[in-house]
């Protein structure tokens, strides 16, 4: 193929296409027809302007129909008492409304934000250390590279199944080492803090490495001087990390901030496996449902599919104040800085 | 929040692996290979455990202490895994599902990404911010119609309610747009439309060659994603219907067989091992694409 891109280069292949077309079209047989070269160009030119459009209309056709449409179908539905299958009854307002009386609904809110810190912050944390380790000359970097990287190869029901043993509050490795260094054991399922840390110990354990390799990425484009004049500066290792590394990442690391934050806002799978058969209702005291699962609970255990719409657009109305919120903050700073 | 892409935007594009070593790194001390050892240790040690849970008789796995050396059982264990609760069955659907999605993304990526980056036409960059804002919606917002219209066509429990909705992805086409913007010199599309190229010929013997690295980091990504995913899969497929590994997997976990947590974990095992293993091989090119990637969805 390299070569054909080479022909097509230097120029040397013009008989190629017109043989092509010749063979494509059966029905010019004979003579060049007079009027040929018009339909060429015509077709060339419907070539240029159209296959742009035809190029790109897949992700579009997909994303109207599976994307697009039933984003808007679920704020109309949000809006009506649905049940699978039967008939939609206008409700207005109702559906939001109920929310905001609804201890569920504020509990598991209170619960996606402190299970997002509980995960997000030490996972960034973590990543932003192990990636300043993966940074230096090492023996075997290889290996550590790919071993911090191999929990992104786990799937989310995996890791938490092979989790929710070892937290397991009777026999799990955890409490069994807790007890071996003294503690009393955890109950790491019923009671709620215990719980909302095992279950973000598996994000945490899942994501860490694949966040510390952007970072690492990130680091190895810091232009070398800066270290230098530092070093110059006669700042210490930790001073120049602090005072160089992570402003010059500082992108990276807001990117892998919001990605993380939208991850976060959508946790599911981990608390549904962890927590069993209570799973759906996110533990015996709802300790850990989530706004997802909750959502999930609404639609198909109760099948108040209007109820469980309306969750699912304040969770995209979160989304886009957090977004507000980065943009303002980034605005601010850019104010100040000038 | 549409503008998230935008501060890595000039980060992503290249198929960058990282430096095997660069002149100004500090030579690491023993503490930098105790924390690393450590943080191997707490990555690997988990799917280490996994391995001896699924080795031993469910009996044995819920009794304290826990096991922490290899059992004698993980033949039995698979093979009823395999025949009793068709985990050899959702392996052969997970690998259909993500064989598919990553091959129709990589292709359909490939095409809009090359027509965002190098044809000019009518409403590109506003159609490339719709793009990028889409990837900021979250599947919660779109599973209940999603859900609806799969059980009006009947197909619940039916791979192609799972395959079809990721056959292209946001993440995709941005990823092969910025590859492109920098890999492919726009003279070389234009020298072969001036040979009379048209532009399925462009497509096969100037893009596709030049995009193929980054073609590949892409496929990578988007097949440890389909062979992962879990939240839209679990509602579309039930775990005695047609499962992938994960909704097999969530039917085990939350008890609808009377399975033992040996056999779990035998499950669990079976998810794994094919990435594991792919990891293992390619660790180097896979960590590679993932810091080219920069995304994770």
């Amino acid at each position: 193929m390299a070569t054909s891109v080479r022909a097509a280069g230097d120029g040397s292949a013009p008989p190629a296409a017109p043989a092509g077309r010749r063979s494509a079209g059966p029905g010019s047989p004979g003579p060049r027809p007079p009027g040929r070269s018009g339909r060429r160009s015509t077709l060339y030119r419907l070539d240029l302007k159209a296959v742009p459009y035809v190029f790109v209309a897949p992700f579009f056709l997909t994303f109207a129909a599976f994307g697009l449409f039933p984003l808007i179908y679920t704020g109309w539905l949000s809006l009506h008492r649905v049940e699978l299958g039967g008939q939609a009854r206008w409700k207005g307002m109702e559906n939001y409304s109920s929310l905001a009386t609804s201890e569920f609904f504020w509990n598991a809110l209170a619960n996606t934000f402190t299970m997002g810190l509980l995960s997000t912050v030490p996972q960034l944390l973590m990543a932003l250390g192990l990636a300043h380790l993966l940074n230096y000359r090492l023996r075997g970097r290889g290996f550590f590279r790919v071993a911090v990287l191999a929990p992104y190869a786990t799937s989310i029901a995996a890791a938490t199944l092979v989790f929710a043993q070892l937290f397991n509050t009777d026999y799990g490795l955890i409490n069994t080492v807790l007890g071996g260094a003294g503690f009393a054991p955890v109950d790491w399922e019923s009671s709620k803090w215990p719980a909302q840390i095992a279950i973000s110990t598996i994000v945490t354990w899942r994501w860490t490495g694949y966040n510390a390799l952007i970072y690492l990425a990130a680091m190895q484009a810091v232009p070398q001087d800066l270290y230098e004049a530092a070093a110059l500066d006669g700042a210490s290792r930790w001073r120049q990390f602090l005072s160089v590394t992570v402003p010059s990442i500082r992108p990276t690391i807001l990117f892998t901030a919001v990605v993380s934050t939208i991850g976060a806002t959508q946790l599911f799978g981990e608390p549904l496996l962890f927590g069993g058969s209570l799973g759906i209702s996110g533990g015996s005291g709802n300790q850990f449902q989530t706004l997802s699962l909750l959502m999930y609970e609404k639609g198909w255990v109760t099948g108040a599919l209007g109820q469980a719409s309306a969750i699912a657009w304040v969770m995209l109305l979160l989304l886009l104040l957090i977004g507000g919120l980065r943009i303002l903050v980034s605005r601010l700073r850019a104010k100040a800085g000038s | 929040m549409t503008r998230t892409p935008d501060t890595t935007a000039s980060r992503a594009p290249r198929v960058r692996r990282l430096r095997p070593s660069a002149g100004r790194q500090h030579h690491a001390g023993p503490l930098t290979y105790v924390l690393l050892g450590l943080a191997a240790l707490v990555s690997l040690f988990p799917l280490y455990w996994n391995l001896v849970a699924a080795s031993h008789t469910g009996e044995r796995v819920v009794k304290a202490p826990a096991p922490l050396l290899p059992g004698p059982r993980l033949l039995d264990n698979l093979s009823f895994a395999w025949n009793q609760v068709d985990m050899g069955e959702a392996l052969v659907n997970t690998t259909i599902v993500a064989g598919l999605v990553a091959l129709s993304t990589v292709l359909f990526s490939t095409l809009a990404g090359f027509a965002f980056a190098k044809l000019p036409f009518k409403g590109r960059s506003a159609l490339l911010a719709l793009v990028v804002a889409t990837m900021t919606i979250p599947p919660q917002l779109s599973v209940i119609p999603l859900y609806q219209i799969v059980t009006d066509l009947g197909w619940v429990d039916q791979l192609q309610s799972v395959v079809l909705p990721s056959l292209v992805a946001a993440f995709g086409v941005f990823f092969m747009r910025q590859y492109l913007l920098e890999a492919l010199p726009v003279e070389l599309v234009e020298a072969a439309r001036m040979d009379g190229a048209h532009s399925l010929r462009i497509i096969w013997h100037v893009v596709f060659p030049v995009a193929r690295p980054a073609m590949a980091v892409l496929g990578m990504l988007v097949f440890v994603q389909a062979w992962n995913d879990f939240f839209w899969p679990f509602i579309a497929l039930t775990p005695d219907g047609n499962p992938t590994l994960q909704v097999a997997l969530a039917g085990l976990g939350a008890g609808n067989h009377t399975v033992d947590q040996a056999v779990v974990l035998t499950g669990a095992l079976i998810s794994s091992v094919p990435l594991l293993l792919v990891f293992a091989v390619l660790g180097k090119h896979i960590v590679g694409g993932i810091t080219a990637g920069a995304v994770k969805n």
